[in-house]
Parts: structure tokens; C-alpha cells; sequence
């Protein structure tokens, strides 16, 4: 494990890290290493996060450098290279609501935990998520909303999960805005995360891993 | 105006005074922004409500008249948007009919509007950088503006005239400038229905509780500009440009205050404030880039004898020790999700406060978990004045019965 590496990038060094991943690859360093160490370093991330050292915008501009790197190092990784994923789960923001900002933070944060996300995108339609469960079969399903509006939405998505017999297969989480455990309640949801890490959190517990 | 109502009408006036100024009122006031509320209570649908302004004011007449806030908002110019959004061809909001369905309320496109290599466009001249590069992206009916020169060009003597006008005879920009015509007579009719519904208001005794509108720099630069993710990663990668937006901004967000309290003669200053949240950024970050401009707005509408209204959305908490720096007495603080215990704590003789019966509460709770919090928040915060009531955000999709408790009980319970 590059020690370097994995600094520069939790400490949100941009061009330190790009230019330090470039040499690396030239010195010939194997690309799944590389890999390896911005893992390491978004863990590191998580975790200060988590402490309230590092906020939304340090998990935006770590998920930056973390493209920067898998643009240079994507390219030269072997087919049939990739990580196995811990397992599956579905998102989405709900009927109505056309914020992400926050589900694509959740999304990144879980995919770089090594989940298998879905992301069905912004104003699913209830029909929508009930289908993707029964296609993707995830064992969690995160559903995001900002608006007040989303409630019902949220509670229709549930419903309709347990009408579809499904509900038993996943654990359904929610967040965003004015969610909290009223509304969990209100949803009949399994769990409210208040932000990304807490999102990985519930999987963990669930899923593990 | 009928005399009681004229009575009622100072009434409540001092009243919201009296609290913005640590005073203590006769009771605790209640205000709250309505928001889609009176639509759904009147069964009309969004699309009703952006389309025809007629059943607009009645509805919001109705819960005004109903619930009795002690101040209103005139609903007019956020709601009776969709023939100006048409005329202008608007890309920011999709609203019912462009993008939502007829019963969903409009929301916010975000992104890009400015791209991290215009900073420079936009620091030299604002207005130039609006006119022909952000209204044209925004504003599909306005696009032909991009095909104007820099008006400034006209600096240079007479033959600056050629330049800078010749492009005025181009058929894409005298299509902009019809469809601006067509835009600038709805924006009219908003205004004029804003207009005389803060008059039936007034004469049926209630004051309005802000007459301008504000940002804080910052937030115009993210909203707007360059998006919330665009801005925050503008933080890293190019922070002097950043502080350098916010105060080219400044005074013009403190101008657009100023113009629109003289012609409104009201001077509360609402001021939403979006991305200076706990979590949205860290304390030293809010220290440097969002609250600097922010303060400096406030303590200049102050001077001036302006209320600033800022309405923090999200959880501010971990702001208050730093937020508490402003005049005392002049400004008032609504809260979302701030923790309003530690807020009255902290900024008790210093800004009154104003809020936030959770929306989780008033949709999904009972009316007696509705009462409970109200008793809190007036136990608490209401102690010595200082504190107006308010939902943590807009009513739209509140329960009336939650709504109506809310009212009664503040009005009852208090009582100073």
C-alpha cells in the first residue's frame, strides 16, 4: 500500500495526487494497487467525516480525485479485474422530486464502500422501483427526497413493495431534507440516515462487509 | 380601511416589532410562509395556482382570514409564475405542464450556468456576463442575446456606437428583445397583483412580513451560477476567485434590497439562505467564503434602517457563536432544523428567532404532538420575547387540522 498515496489523496491534494498517480503508473506500479490506495484513502475520508473534521464538500472533492484517477488507471486494469461487490442496492430519488444532490453523494459513498448501486436517477415512479427490485434484487433500497411532497411518495413506494410481496426481501432506507424518524415512521421504512456515511452505515449492518 | 382593522393592523405590526427588537409583545406572534398551502386548501391544483391568479388571491385570502398570522406574504410573484416562465422560455424551473405533473410544485433545476473559466467574464462586468451569457442559457426565448457585443464598447467615443449597436438589427436578437417585451408585461401583471392584494390585506388588517427580497452572495454564486457541487469544488481549486464573486455581489445584492424596501416602504428583508449549513461546509470554510459578505449585507441594510430576515434553512447550529455577530435588536433569525433551544441561548439578546415546528410533525404527527412542541419552543424561546412561532418550512403539504392547532395554540398559550 502506497502510504503517500493515500494521504495526499485524504487530504484532498488534487494535484498532488493526480501527478504522484501518473508517476506511479510510469514507474510501473500495478493499476490495482493504485486502486487499493484511494479505497484506503476514502475510507480514511469516511472517516473523518464521520468525526466532523471533513464535510459534504470534502466527500464532493474526494469523489473528484477519485475520477481523476480512475480516468489514468481504468484504462490499463485487466478485464475480469474488478473488486467483488458486497452486494446490492437500489436508489433513487421519489415520484416528484427532482433532487440529487444528495442521492448522488449517497451513491458515490456507497459504491466506493464496494456496494453494487443502482441508481435509478431523479422522480421514480413507484411502478419503477417495484420492477428494478424484482429485476436487481437488492438487499437494501434507499429512497431520497427533499421536498415535503416526498413523504407520500415514499410511503406509495413502500406500499407498493409490499403489495408486489417484496418488502421482506429488503430492507428499505430514507433520507434527505426533512426526513427524520416521524417520517420513518410515517413511511413505514426500516431506517432514516441523516447523511452519505450513515447510508453506508445501514448497509454494513445489513449487508455487512 | 375599517377602523378595527386599522387597529388590528398596528397591533400586529408592534407586535412582530416588539419581538424583532428583544422587546416583549403582548404574545407570542406567529408567522409562517404558506407556500402551496392555500392551493391545496382551496383544492386547487399547482398548475391552477401558477396559471390563474384570480383563485390564487382568493385562496390565499382565505387561509389568511382563517388562520390569522399576524403577518402575510403575497403569494403572487413565487406562485403566478407560469405566463412569465413562458414568455421567457425559463430552463431553471420545471413547473407543471414543462417538466411536473399538474399537482407537483415547481422546482430548481441546478447546474452549470456559469462554467469555472468564466469567473474572470463575470468579475469584470456582472451585467455584460448576465446578458449575454447566463440569460441566454437559462432563457431559451432570450438566446438571441448572445449575439450582442459588450455594451461597454460604447466607452470609446462615437464609433463605439457602431460596435456596440449594429448587432441590435439582428433577427435573433429582435426576437429576444419581443420576447423580453412580452416577459417585462407578466412580470407587470405579478406586480400588480401583488399590489393589490397586500392592499385587501391591509385593509382587512394585516401587515405583510417582508417587502424585499435578498441573498446572500455566496448563495447567488452557487444557486445561480455555478451550482452547488460547481462551488463547492470551487472552494479547493479556485478560492480567490470565489471571494473575489462574492464581493463583486455585494452591493448588488444589497442595491436590489434597498430599491425594493423604498418602493414597498416595508423593511423586512427576506433572506433564504441555502449553503452555509452545518455539514454543507466546515466552520472555517463558513468563515472565509460564506459568512464575510453575508454579514457585511446584513450590517449594511442596518445601517440603513432595513430589518434583515434571513430565513437559514437546513441546520445551523455549529453557526450560532459566529452568527451572532450583528447589531442587536435589528435583524430576525428563522431556523429550519437549528437546534432553537441553543439558538435562543446563544443569540438571546441579540436576535430574535423565529420557528420551527417541524414539517415531519404537521404532515405526519397528531395535533396534540404539534401542541407539545409549540409549548416548547414558546416555554423556552419565548421567554422575555424575542421569539416569533413559525413552521420549520413552508406549509405546503401540512395537515390544516396540525396547522389550525399550531395557530390556536400559540395564540392562547402565548400570552405575555
Amino acid at each position: 500500500m502506497n502510504d503517500k498515496l493515500v494521504h495526499l489523496m485524504a487530504d484532498l491534494k488534487e494535484k498532488e495526487t493526480i501527478a504522484l498517480v501518473k508517476e506511479l503508473i510510469k514507474e510501473g506500479t500495478d493499476p490495482t494497487e493504485i486502486l487499493d490506495a484511494t479505497r484506503a484513502a476514502m475510507d480514511l475520508v469516511g472517516k473523518r467525516f464521520e468525526k466532523e473534521e471533513y464535510f459534504i464538500p470534502d466527500l464532493v472533492m474526494a469523489g473528484e480525485i477519485m475520477k481523476g484517477i480512475s480516468e489514468i488507471v481504468k484504462p490499463l486494469l485487466k478485464k475480469g479485474a474488478a473488486s467483488i461487490k458486497k452486494g446490492k442496492v437500489l436508489i433513487g430519488t421519489v415520484a416528484g422530486d427532482i433532487h440529487d444532490i444528495g442521492k448522488d453523494i449517497v451513491t458515490f459513498m456507497l459504491d466506493v464502500s464496494g456496494y453494487d448501486v443502482l441508481d435509478l436517477g431523479i422522480d421514480v415512479p413507484v411502478s419503477t422501483f417495484v420492477e428494478k427490485t424484482r429485476e436487481f434484487q437488492p438487499r437494501v433500497v434507499g429512497l431520497s427526497g427533499f421536498l415535503t411532497l416526498a413523504f407520500d411518495s415514499m410511503k406509495k413506494t413502500v406500499e407498493a413493495l409490499e403489495e408486489a410481496g417484496l418488502r421482506n426481501h429488503v430492507k428499505v432506507m430514507i433520507g434527505g431534507g426533512q426526513i427524520d424518524d416521524e417520517v420513518r415512521r410515517y413511511v413505514r421504512a426500516d431506517a432514516y440516515g441523516k447523511d452519505a456515511v450513515a447510508a453506508v452505515n445501514l448497509c454494513r449492518q445489513w449487508i455487512g462487509g | 380601511m375599517k377602523e378595527d382593522a386599522a387597529e388590528l393592523y398596528r397591533q400586529r405590526e408592534k407586535r412582530v416589532n416588539d419581538a424583532i427588537a428583544l422587546k416583549v409583545p403582548d404574545r407570542v406572534p406567529i408567522e409562517v410562509l404558506f407556500g402551496f398551502f392555500p392551493a391545496k386548501y382551496s383544492g386547487m391544483t399547482i398548475e391552477e395556482v401558477m396559471y390563474d391568479p384570480d383563485r390564487l388571491f382568493d385562496a390565499q385570502l382565505k387561509v389568511l382570514l382563517e388562520f390569522q398570522p399576524d403577518m402575510d406574504q403575497a403569494p403572487f410573484a413565487i406562485r403566478f409564475l407560469g405566463p412569465l416562465l413562458e414568455a421567457l422560455d425559463f430552463k431553471q424551473l420545471k413547473w407543471p405542464g414543462h417538466g411536473m405533473t399538474t399537482d407537483h410544485t415547481y422546482q430548481f433545476v441546478e447546474g452549470e450556468y456559469m462554467a469555472a473559466d468564466e469567473y474572470d467574464h463575470f468579475l469584470l462586468d456582472p451585467s455584460d456576463f448576465m446578458v449575454r451569457k447566463y440569460w441566454p442559457r437559462v432563457c431559451g426565448n432570450l438566446k438571441g442575446l448572445e449575439k450582442l457585443a459588450p455594451l461597454r464598447g460604447v466607452i470609446t467615443y462615437y464609433m463605439g456606437f457602431n460596435l456596440s449597436i449594429a448587432p441590435f438589427s439582428l433577427p435573433e436578437v429582435a426576437e429576444a428583445l419581443a420576447a423580453m417585451q412580452k416577459a417585462g408585461a407578466e412580470a407587470a401583471r405579478i406586480a400588480a397583483h401583488s399590489r393589490r392584494y397586500t392592499q385587501k390585506a391591509r385593509e382587512e388588517g394585516f401587515p405583510m412580513q417582508t417587502g424585499a427580497f435578498t441573498q446572500a452572495p455566496f448563495d447567488t454564486l452557487g444557486d445561480f451560477f455555478r451550482g452547488t457541487k460547481g462551488l463547492m469544488l470551487d472552494m479547493y481549486r479556485r478560492p480567490d476567485k470565489v471571494i473575489k464573486a462574492c464581493e463583486k455581489l455585494l452591493p448588488i445584492m444589497f442595491e436590489t434590497a434597498i430599491n425594493a424596501t423604498r418602493m414597498s416602504g416595508n423593511p423586512r428583508v427576506f433572506i433564504p439562505i441555502h449553503k452555509g449549513l452545518d455539514g454543507f461546509m466546515s466552520k472555517e470554510q463558513f468563515k472565509r467564503f460564506f459568512w464575510p459578505t453575508l454579514q457585511e449585507l446584513m450590517q449594511g441594510l442596518i445601517k440603513e434602517g432595513c430589518n434583515p430576515c434571513p430565513l437559514w434553512e437546513g441546520d445551523c447550529t455549529s453557526r450560532l457563536p459566529i452568527i451572532k455577530d450583528i447589531p442587536a435588536g435589528k435583524a430576525c433569525y428563522a431556523f429550519e432544523a437549528t437546534d432553537m433551544f441553543k439558538a435562543k441561548e446563544i443569540l438571546g439578546e441579540t436576535v430574535c428567532i423565529r420557528g420551527n415546528v417541524p414539517l415531519s410533525l404537521l404532515i405526519a404527527g397528531t395535533i396534540e404532538d404539534v401542541k407539545a412542541c409549540c409549548k416548547k419552543l414558546i416555554d423556552v424561546c419565548g421567554r422575555g420575547g424575542g421569539f416569533i412561532m413559525d413552521s420549520a418550512t413552508g406549509l405546503d403539504d401540512a395537515k390544516p387540522e396540525n396547522v389550525k392547532a399550531m395557530f390556536e395554540f400559540t395564540r392562547e398559550y402565548g400570552v405575555y
